[in-house]
């Protein structure tokens, strides 16, 4: 299909949303992500039958630490979608960059930069 | 090979290169106009200008035409070259400042303002360059334009400013002008006629060179040679001169082969119905009615309109759409007497489908039975209707009428009132039905195999795979009409019989593959090579690739980086090897298109040079990179750059794995002694295996020891007792009745059952590879309509009982009444059963047979005889079987009144209510899936909601359950008839012989490792893994098993100890990636 999206996507590549681990999303943010999103399978179509569901899970326990030390959880999102849903990864793809554009550059590495300014 | 620098890199180029091309290969953009890669180059644009400034001819030379010298020095960006292209351009957007081209390249060498005045007020595009003179002289041999005129009045144009009569309207001229000068209207009065594409049903145009479809295989282009310009005017070769790999050969020609073969299947398919049979439906008048699969590839994000839901007459998105369903199926009338059995589904899909598409969609399906016979329909089909709106109307269509002007479509039906309605339409989609292609009938008369009147070729329902000829089998809809978890079903099965008769040949004909012994390289620091693939084009086009070669090079740990045209080529496998072993790599990433495709390709690449196959990390930069941001060059090199840094880090960290080779028991366990039990048992024997069957009852048979005869068979226990003969007296079966699984452990390959059987209930376990699920299922017994209080209620299994022992003098029984879906179809049990329709219809034919003056009447919701079986429905109509429809909201009334049965029912065609007297009253009860929790709980299987087993994938996997090495076959899968089990259980021995054809099973790998000394036992692994793999071992640790681990990473995820990592894909490795991608100066 060749969609295009924006270029500021870049995947990292698990066997299942069921390896997300709580530790890569906050790590991510750790190191300079203004936003992170997770692209499971359509929540009854795991292949490993239930892994999307506890990614979910996980996914909304990082976001309310998230929010907790400042960061904001909605910087981060988990989305379902099928192989077969190319415009659908499409629109994901935009309406996070969207979404994170408006929130602007992640609070940690606004506090970097002023540290490094001084 | 000539040497020569360009821009100060040197290259090595083949005699004959020119100066542009030799540019390209290091990566250096030119710009051009007039250039084309077919043609010999004119140099008569001058944009591609360079400076010679050290070899025999010094100064500015257009590079498309200077061939490359010995010891060449070229500048490419010196300041006369680009003042030299900028008065070019400045020249060329004097005479023509409204081309967008122009514009560009004005831009990208940075012209603000023109320096000139122009001369020629009158609109211009022609940069009068050549290059459709030149495309249509020297490529296609036709000669239909050249310049005339000549200083300003100079043009292109067919001779005597005439219109060409010569032209053969190919369209190459206005595909080679860069600046769209060209109207292929002004030159000649011949129409062009653009190649219809099949594969898009005629609703979009294709090349003459083309892929087939998308999923084609082999995904290779064809050249169709009816409309070549090649092989019509023995011109052209366009494609020839742009393959890279130079694959284009117009001299292949068709060969006959000749092929020894033991067996043959045939799979030739099915075509669709003529919707030309049906002219009432004006296919070919009416623009805006289409087929089923014109509405298809409608619906296809890569079909004609990229998945816009569009009428064909002029584009506008339709509201109202109409499904029009049996169009040639179920019609005597065009000799197609038989159900189609695919069509209720598919247009409930497509109706599904626009509906997702375009919410204001409302979708009606005309119909005349819902036929939602397969496992899981009837509730797809009950979603399209309640929670989709799609609105489903019985009745028979009988024309369409068009409005002229709008092309809307006006279809007569009959609605609930029983007043004949007109209702205006947007598009028509007609549901054409399957019918044998003319050149499967022509196979099968070439094969000597028979077929029926229909075409479809002869089996019959005890050897449904077996066709009239020894040693040639059968499968999919060249059968019978069918779906698609049949069909693969089938498919498996003809497998099956095809492979039990050359399974003395097993294991001949093979070659091994042989590796050296891998490398040790454990203690070495990282040593990365990179290699970063152009494409072709699809990456080169986009991505700087040398820039991201280049920046590879700077990146820790990197000890070699190489850039190839196409880095999947053969040659390329070859260097890659060389190159590991002459810079002693011990990793590879390769920057190219997508793992999913081309991974295993790379890993058996290194793994022939010496390095574990897992010491391999891929970097997606084509289908997540250049593919994607095809209009942003700059952005999409930068992020090939990230991409790659992202990999190197990766695979910084990557270990070498072991894959274990397990042996395998070469024995399967079947469960479950019905007719798919035994037929599996068999089948595995006959292949050479050693069986073990369990069957719970004392004796074996299951269901088949109530089935006396079907609608194409009668000896039904004959055949009982054969099979029952053949299984206990095979020399490689074992036998085990009475017997009940009490335990069950292993992994595929190395299962143990532990089974209690005989009357002492004695306890003994067996070995075995693979283990195939035939539980069976059994008649539901009936709680509704006086069933068990009333002798003269019974169900179509007793009542088949009862007329084959003469039980019922039916001689004496005037009428008889048969209730439908008793306990199917409805909320608690909401599937479908199949086999009702046909069972009432195949005992209905015998009473009508013993007594034909006796009343029969069948009280049904939707008669579901799909496939063949439609015959006999017809057949039952023709007998005088009185067919009366009744809603799930108004079902029949069954009570006593002075004795005698009375059954109340509305009768819609009558608009009457019905009351009958029957003598016997038959209910088609369900069928359920026999008790089977304890072992769905023993062997950690999957079920439905119903209780049924669930297999891997509905429609690709049938038989497969998710746990490998178990297959499942007959009614513990659904409910179906004794032909349908029959062909699944060749099917679930075929899946079972792939396994125990090894000796050996790979396991290992990507799975999950317990470290040990981290691990606090706090059972979270054990909860969390779906496929309950963890266990804490006798060292009181949790322990995962690599043959069974299915890799998925739940566990690692969640061990709050961080004791599990699920290697290739451990923390480290995805947290290096995240670093390496933020973090640009940390790496």
């Amino acid at each position: 299909m060749r969609l295009s999206y924006p270029t500021n996507i870049k995947i990292i590549k698990l066997p299942c949303t069921g390896k997300i681990d709580v530790l890569y999303l906050l790590k991510a943010f750790e190191n300079g992500a203004d936003g992170v999103y997770v692209a499971g399978c359509m929540e009854g179509d795991c292949h490993y039958l239930t892994g999307n569901l506890r990614a979910r899970k996980r996914v909304e326990y990082a976001k309310k630490i998230l929010d907790e030390v400042g960061i904001g959880g909605e910087r981060l999102a988990m989305y379902n979608m099928s192989a077969a849903q190319g415009p659908r990864f499409v629109e994901v793809a935009n309406e996070m960059t969207e979404r994170i554009k408006e929130l602007g550059p992640s609070p940690i590495k606004r506090k970097s930069t002023v540290k490094g300014s001084k | 090979m000539v040497n020569l620098t360009i821009d100060g890199r040197k290259v090595e180029v083949e005699e004959g290169t020119t100066v542009l091309k030799a540019a390209e290969k290091l990566g250096i953009k030119i710009p051009t106009l007039c250039y084309f890669e077919a043609l010999t180059p004119q140099g008569a644009c001058r944009l591609c200008v360079v400076e010679i400034v050290g070899g025999a001819r010094r100064g500015l030379s257009a590079s498309c035409a200077y061939v490359a010298e010995e010891g060449l020095e070229v500048r490419t960006d010196s300041k006369r070259v680009i003042e030299a292209r900028k008065l070019v351009i400045e020249l060329l957007l004097l005479r023509c400042p409204d081309v967008p081209k122009l514009q560009e390249l004005a831009e990208e060498i940075g012209i603000d303002r023109a320096r000139y005045e122009r001369f020629k007020p009158e609109e211009e595009k022609c940069i009068l360059c050549g290059l459709c003179v030149r495309v249509c002289q020297e490529l296609m041999h036709v000669g239909a334009i050249n310049f005339v005129n000549r200083g300003s009045s100079r043009k292109v144009s067919p001779p005597f400013d005439e219109y060409s009569s010569v032209c053969v309207t190919c369209g190459a001229c206005e595909v080679v002008c860069p600046t769209g000068a060209i109207n292929l209207d002004e030159i000649t009065k011949n129409i062009p006629r653009p190649i219809k594409a099949d594969f898009d049903e005629r609703l979009a145009t294709r090349p003459s060179i083309y892929l087939t479809f998308p999923q084609a295989v082999p995904k290779v282009p064809v050249i169709d040679r009816q409309t070549c310009m090649h092989f019509l005017n023995d011109a052209c070769g366009a494609c020839e001169s742009f393959c890279g790999p130079k694959a284009i050969k117009y001299d292949q020609e068709d060969e006959v082969r000749e092929l020894d073969v033991g067996s043959v299947i045939l799979a030739p398919g099915f075509e669709l119905t003529n919707p030309s049979l049906k002219d009432e439906y004006g296919y070919n008048r009416y623009p805006n009615v289409v087929t089923s699969m014109e509405f298809e590839r409608i619906l296809s994000a890569s079909g004609p309109y990229q998945g816009h839901i569009q009428r064909p007459s002029d584009q506008s998105g339709p509201e109202k759409v109409a499904w029009i369903q049996c169009v040639g199926s179920r019609d005597n009338s065009c000799d197609k007497g038989y159900c189609s059995s695919v069509c209720c589904m598919y247009a409930t899909k497509e109706a599904i489908i626009a509906k997702e598409h375009s919410p204001d969609i409302k979708p009606t399906i005309f119909y005349m039975d819902i036929r939602a016979h397969g496992k899981g329909f009837d509730q797809y089909y009950e979603r399209a209707r309640d929670d989709y709106g799609v609105r489903y109307i019985q009745c028979q269509i009988s024309k369409i009428v068009e409005k002229p002007k709008s092309k809307n479509l006006i279809i007569a039906f009959i609605d609930k009132e029983g007043k004949v309605v007109e209702e205006e339409f947007d598009l028509v989609v007609l549901s054409l039905g399957m019918t044998p292609s003319t050149s499967s009938r022509e196979l099968a008369e070439k094969l000597g195999i028979e077929t029926d009147s229909y075409g479809f070729c002869q089996t019959d329902s005890l050897n449904p795979v077996k066709t009239s000829r020894p040693g040639v089998f059968v499968c999919g809809s060249f059968e019978a009409p069918k779906d698609i978890p049949e069909t693969v079903s089938q498919a498996s099965g003809s497998a099956a019989f095809a492979s039990e008769l050359i399974s003395e040949a097993r294991g001949t004909l093979i070659c091994e593959e042989e590796f050296s012994p891998e490398r040790d390289i454990s203690g070495e620091e990282p040593r990365i090579g990179v290699f970063v693939c152009h494409c072709g084009i699809n990456i080169g086009g986009v991505v700087d690739v040398p820039a991201v070669k280049e920046y590879a090079k700077s990146l820790p740990h990197v000890a070699y980086v190489d850039e190839n045209l196409y880095t999947c080529s053969q040659d390329t496998q070859t260097k890659i090897k060389e190159v590991i072993k002459e810079n002693n790599l011990n990793r590879v990433v390769v920057a190219s298109c997508t793992p999913r495709t081309h991974e295993p390709l790379f890993q058996k690449t290194i793994r022939e040079a010496g390095l574990n196959k897992y010491l391999f990390e891929m970097a997606n930069i084509r289908d997540q990179c250049s593919w994607v941001h095809m209009d942003k060059k700059e952005e999409a090199t930068k992020k090939a750059k990230d991409l790659v840094r992202m990999a190197i880090a990766a695979a910084s960290y990557v270990e070498p794995l072991q894959e274990q080779e397990l042996s395998v028991t070469k024995r399967a366990l079947v469960v479950g002694g019905g007719a798919s039990g035994m037929a599996a048992a068999l089948g595995l024997a006959d292949q050479g295996f050693e069986v073990a069957l369990v069957e719970k009852e004392k004796e074996l048979g299951g269901n088949l020891r109530h089935l006396h005869y079907t609608l194409r068979d009668d000896g039904i226990q004959t055949y009982m007792q054969s099979l029952i003969e053949r299984v206990k007296n095979h020399p490689l079966i074992l036998v085990i009745t009475d017997g009940v699984i009490v335990d069950f452990t292993g992994f595929k390959g190395n299962f143990k059952t532990g089974i209690m059987a005989g009357p002492g209930m004695a306890y003994r376990q067996i070995e075995h590879g693979v283990t195939i699920i035939a539980t069976g299922g059994e008649e539901y017994k009936p709680e509704e309509y006086l069933y068990g209080q009333d002798k003269r209620v019974m169900t179509q299994q007793e009542l088949e009982g009862k007329i084959v022992r003469d039980e019922i003098n039916l001689g004496h029984v005037n009428e008889v009444v048969m209730i439908q879906c008793v306990g199917s179809r409805i909320p608690e049990r909401p599937y479908c059963s199949r086999l009702c329709c046909s069972a009432a219809i195949k005992n209905a034919l015998k009473i009508k047979e013993k007594n034909p003056q006796s009343r029969v009447f069948i009280l049904y919701r939707d008669i579901r005889t799909y496939g063949l079986l439609e015959d006999y429905y017809t057949k039952a109509r023709k007998a005088g079987i009185i067919f009366i429809r009744y809603d799930l909201e108004e079902k029949p009334q069954v009570k006593i009144e002075k004795g005698a049965l009375q059954v109340e029912v509305d009768d819609p065609a009558l608009g009457e209510r019905v009351v009958l007297n029957p003598q016997l009253l038959v209910l088609s009860s369900a069928i359920v899936p026999r008790e089977n929790e304890e072992l769905a709980t023993l062997m950690k299987l999957q079920r439905t909601q119903e209780g049924f087993f669930l297999e891997a994938h509905m429609k690709l996997r049938p038989v497969d359950l998710a746990t490998e090495g178990i297959y499942l076959c007959g009614l513990a899968h659904s409910p179906k008839p004794l032909d349908e089990s029959l062909s699944q259980a060749a099917a679930a021995v075929s899946r079972a012989c792939t396994l125990l054809a090894h000796d050996t099973v790979s396991v290992g790998g990507m799975v999950a490792r317990v470290d040990g000394e981290k691990c606090a036992v706090c059972l979270t692994c054990v909860r969390v893994c779906p496929y309950d793999v963890p266990f804490i071992n006798e060292e009181g640790v949790a322990q995962i098993d690599a043959a069974k681990c299915q890799g998925c990473g739940s566990c690692a995820a969640e061990c709050p100890g961080k004791a599990i990592q699920l290697q290739h894909c451990e923390d480290k490795q995805i947290i290096a990636k995240s670093i390496a991608l933020f973090k640009v100066e940390a790496v």
